[in-house]
């Protein structure tokens, strides 16, 4: 742990690990992403409309996922004051709002065919557009402290507070009646026939591969603007 | 040396029990409010809720349910079908509605009605929403049962 917290170590790791996430997570993607879009029977009822499953569940756990990281991060950053631990907070904060994004476009234009209507205000649905207001917030409030100065520790518990949407989020279709269905997949179980589980699955690796390395690659740029903006200061001091 | 280790040590541990209580407050709170709020944030009334808590008539809500296998009819002017709405302990609803169904509106299958209860206890739907359960079935095996699809698919990957 203190180990990766050392930022050379942790250049000297992300050098050839940021490159090898992406190509792999990109081939993995992809080849879910052909098996589920041309070699997956349609469904029973929805047609060919399940095949958005294939983006729509990754981007879905990707988003709620950016969330938790932000969260962990920020409790290290609080606790053990890390600085690398507040670069990876800020770091996840813009792929888990693209995946947020996505999720809701890929819910929207699912839900017109299958349920009859773009959108609805029940709880899964509101719960998640909250998620991606949340980004919004602590994306601007992270840019404003690194750019007009201020503590570090504002957008760190602003990313705690936050992560109480969280379980919001997943016990929402459980706790309130909703137009979102019940949990399709949970611990052990799926209601998910394997035909759409298996590539739905090799997605979720391949998208998360991706998110991994887009991660690394925003914690190399921002560790790389800290240090230009530490050598300006001590020319200009010097 | 040591000393400063140690209160190094102590305030680091001081961070974390704050923190920690912190969090526990604030989770505390969110499951309060999320309690609270369990009626409230319910998108529709089950059959069951309507009838132990009936809506004023002419007032706007949302059913939710199952249609029950073999109610659907087609009334005689030829756009209002009539059927009921059902759940698990079986409570039901009589619902009339008059337009175009959903694509997934069939028998057996999930529904979400928007309009409301009449004063002959007929639930008027101005809007109908299919609701999408969790299962997922490819087309090949929507004859056979959740649990049988599965135990074929085992049985032919056996051999």
């Amino acid at each position: 742990m203190h180990g990766f917290a050392n930022p050379k170590r942790f250049l000297s790791l992300a050098r050839w690990l940021t490159p090898l996430l992406l190509v792999s997570g990109l081939v993995v993607t992809g080849a879910a992403l052909i098996w589920g879009l041309y070699f997956v029977p349609p469904d029973r009822l929805m047609g060919e409309t399940v095949r958005i499953l294939f983006i729509h569940v990754p981007a879905a756990w990707l988003g709620m996922g950016g969330w938790t990281a932000i969260a962990i991060s920020s409790l290290v950053f609080l606790v053990w004051k890390h600085p690398l631990a507040s670069l990876a907070a800020r770091a996840a904060a813009v792929p888990g709002m693209v995946f947020t994004a996505i999720c809701l476009v890929t819910g929207s234009i699912w839900g017109r065919p299958t349920w009859g209507t773009w959108w609805v205000w029940d709880g899964r649905l509101t719960s998640m557009l909250v998620l991606l207001f949340l980004y919004f917030g602590y994306i601007a409030l992270s840019q404003a402290v690194s750019r007009e100065g201020g503590s570090s520790k504002i957008p760190a518990i602003f990313g705690l507070v936050g992560a109480i949407n969280i379980p919001i989020i997943n016990r929402s279709v459980v706790w309130w009646n909703s137009l979102h269905q019940p949990p399709s997949i949970t611990m052990g179980k799926s209601a998910i026939d394997a035909t759409f589980m298996i590539p739905l699955m090799i997605a979720v690796v391949g998208f998360s591969l991706i998110f991994g390395g887009i991660v690394l690659a925003r914690m190399r740029t921002l560790l790389a603007e800290v240090q230009a903006e530490a050598r300006l200061r001590r020319k200009a001091l010097g | 040396m040591t000393g400063s280790g140690q209160t190094g040590l102590k305030a680091k541990h001081q961070r974390l029990v704050l923190v920690v209580i912190a969090l526990v407050a604030i989770i505390g709170a969110g499951l309060l409010a999320a309690y609270a709020l369990r009626n409230e944030v319910n998108y529709f009334y089950l059959p069951n809720q309507m009838a132990a808590n009936p809506p004023e008539v002419g007032q706007a809500v949302r059913l939710g349910g199952m249609v029950q296998e073999g109610s659907l009819e087609t009334l005689q002017d030829g756009i209002t079908v009539a059927f009921v709405v059902t759940d698990q302990e079986n409570a039901v609803v009589n619902v009339r509605y008059s337009g175009i169904l959903p694509d997934l509106f069939v028998e057996g299958s999930g529904v979400v009605a928007d309009g409301r209860l009449g004063a002959d206890g007929v639930f008027v739907a101005d809007e109908l929403l299919a609701k999408h359960d969790e299962n997922y079935v490819p087309r090949e095996l929507q004859e056979l049962e959740q649990h049988k699809a599965a135990e074929t698919l085992a049985a032919t990957e056996s051999y």
